[in-house]
């Protein structure tokens, strides 16, 4: 009886410390990237390209990346959604569940999923290569839709295996094709988990710089086309902490601060996305 | 018999994987009346009940002889368009599960993928089914609030009211009061006893004081096998085979 009791107050502790290092590390990371960015955050930043000489600590801003990452990300977003709900549905409400095909699938993107960023970012820089097409908004958007396009894939496939069965059962028993069924029924009970899904490769995307460094190049404008490089936010911070000088490394964190801000407010909007449309959620 | 029936089972075998689930099953299921089929767990009621609307399917390693005759109509024929078997027969199952969409979406889902789109025709088949399922009173003001948030009872309803509005003439039930309140079960109760001038309805119960309220004709299922059918009452009070007795006593259950 009392080693029981004294095994459940050190496994308690550990837990303790375990979620006290985490919260701890969001505290220092948060901390660090605000105290250091703080005094080079100002409008221009997140209003002006850089002009002469920004990375020698003239004037000038980011907007540039920040405009980049946004189409960069947003685009491959978009591509990897038009890929991974069809590859969820079709494993979940299509074929058989436990089949070897199903199964082979969910290996594979697993293994995908593990692939490291600069792999995709070397792979998508040989695709571009065979094509003709140089480093461009397009070529970043190619290989950031591969990089998130595993991740994305899987996520929405384990909340549509959520599922229950019985909500399938009830909308054929009415009559309803294996087709109406996905997307009347099942994509609409899952639409919570799909848009975290979403969320998730958003704030993996936007913040991989391993993957943009050859295929989107880099840009002091604003890109106009897809076939123009873009600048993205994870190498405008690479570059200015590149440089010797304190003011510039100043901006590389105000730009950190900048990034954080982006993804954690894509995901406050996704909550309360998920919470407008997450009613009709039968429990 | 001199009705013609609805379902006629004809010598139905169904596998689950190598395990016999159903063996040799014959029966005409009377028309407009409600029929209950009873038995212990695992006696393969609830298959049964299954294969009249093919919600065997989605069942893996499944494999079906004999026929399922439906208006004459085999529907394990290959060729044979399950959505529109399927539109033949409501079904209510043991837990309530309403669409994920509100109260008025869950009755107009049916309709709408029978290509009813005119939104007046709509609105006035969800009040007829609503009212047909006892519930309207309960959820007229409103109708498009989630589903989800009515009690399960009232689930129960909205789901046989989703049911009706599509239209069928037979009714399939599995143990449908089984996570209901008791005043709910009665709800749903009346509400057969008053759908069975209209429907075919059957109804998959372990109840057996349900069945004796509700059902004119019994099906006694053990092991996969058939073993006794009639009207309910030479049913309950001539029991001819021993098992049947057995039950009805509550020897094995």
């Amino acid at each position: 009886m009392q080693r029981n009791k004294i095994e459940e107050g050190v496994a308690i502790g550990l837990m303790w410390i375990s979620t006290g290092i985490v919260l701890l590390s969001v505290v220092l990371i948060l901390g660090t990237i605000v105290v250091k960015g703080f005094p080079a955050l100002n409008l221009d930043m997140i209003t002006k390209t850089p002009s002469g000489g920004f990375y020698l600590g003239k004037s000038g801003g980011i907007l540039n990346a920040i405009v980049g990452s946004l189409l960069l990300t947003g685009g491959a977003v978009i591509v990897s959604i038009v890929f991974s709900l069809p590859v969820a549905l079709y494993l979940n409400i299509y074929a058989a569940r436990e089949s070897r095909f199903a199964a082979m699938v969910r290996l594979s993107l697993d293994v995908l999923w593990g692939i490291p960023s600069i792999v995709y970012g070397a792979f998508g820089f040989l695709l571009m290569l065979t094509l003709g097409v140089r480093a461009s908004l397009l070529g970043g958007m190619i290989a950031v839709s591969l990089l998130i396009l595993p991740m994305m894939a899987r996520a929405m496939d384990e909340v549509v295996r959520l599922v229950p069965r019985d909500l399938l059962e009830a909308s054929y028993s009415l009559g309803a094709t294996r087709w109406e069924t996905a997307i009347k029924v099942v994509a609409r009970q899952a639409l919570p988990g799909i848009l975290s899904a979403i969320l998730i490769s958003f704030g993996r995307g936007i913040g991989d710089a391993a993957s943009v460094l050859f295929t989107a190049g880099f840009s002091d404008n604003i890109p106009t086309s897809l076939l123009e490089p873009a600048a993205t936010l994870p190498l405008a911070i690479f570059f200015q902490l590149g440089t010797p000088f304190p003011e510039v490394q100043a901006r590389a964190y105000a730009s950190a601060v900048i990034l954080t801000a982006i993804v954690l407010g894509v995901s406050v909007v996704g909550r309360l996305l998920v919470w407008r449309y997450g009613r009709h959620v039968v429990k | 018999m001199d009705y013609a029936s609805h379902i006629s089972v004809q010598d139905l075998n169904v596998y689950y994987g190598n395990v016999q689930a159903l063996k040799h099953i014959n029966i005409d299921i009377p028309d407009r009346q409600i029929t209950a089929i009873i038995g212990p767990s695992g006696c393969g009621k609830s298959t049964l009940l299954r294969c009249f609307n093919r919600l065997l399917d989605t069942v893996e390693d499944v494999r079906v002889t004999g026929k399922v005759l439906v208006d004459g109509e085999n529907i394990f024929d290959p060729a044979v368009d399950v959505t529109r078997i399927r539109k033949k027969m409501g079904l209510l199952s043991q837990r309530p599960f309403p669409l994920p969409m509100s109260i008025y979406d869950n009755v107009a889902y049916g309709p709408r993928i029978y290509g009813q789109r005119n939104r007046r025709q709509l609105a006035t088949l969800v009040e007829k089914y609503l009212k047909m399922a006892n519930i309207w009173e309960e959820v007229k003001d409103r109708l498009h609030e989630p589903a989800s948030k009515l009690s399960i009872g009232q689930q129960q309803r909205l789901c046989l009211a989703r049911g009706l509005a599509v239209e069928p003439a037979i009714i399939l039930a599995d143990e449908p009061t089984s996570a209901l309140d008791p005043q709910s079960s009665q709800y749903i109760e009346k509400q057969f006893q008053e759908l069975k001038n209209q429907y075919t309805i059957v109804m998959v119960t372990h109840i057996l004081r349900q069945a004796r309220r509700l059902a004119d004709y019994v099906v006694f299922m053990y092991l996969g096998e058939l073993i006794e059918h009639g009207p309910a009452r030479d049913f309950f009070d001539n029991p001819r085979q021993e098992l049947t007795k057995e039950y009805i006593k509550g020897v094995i259950s």
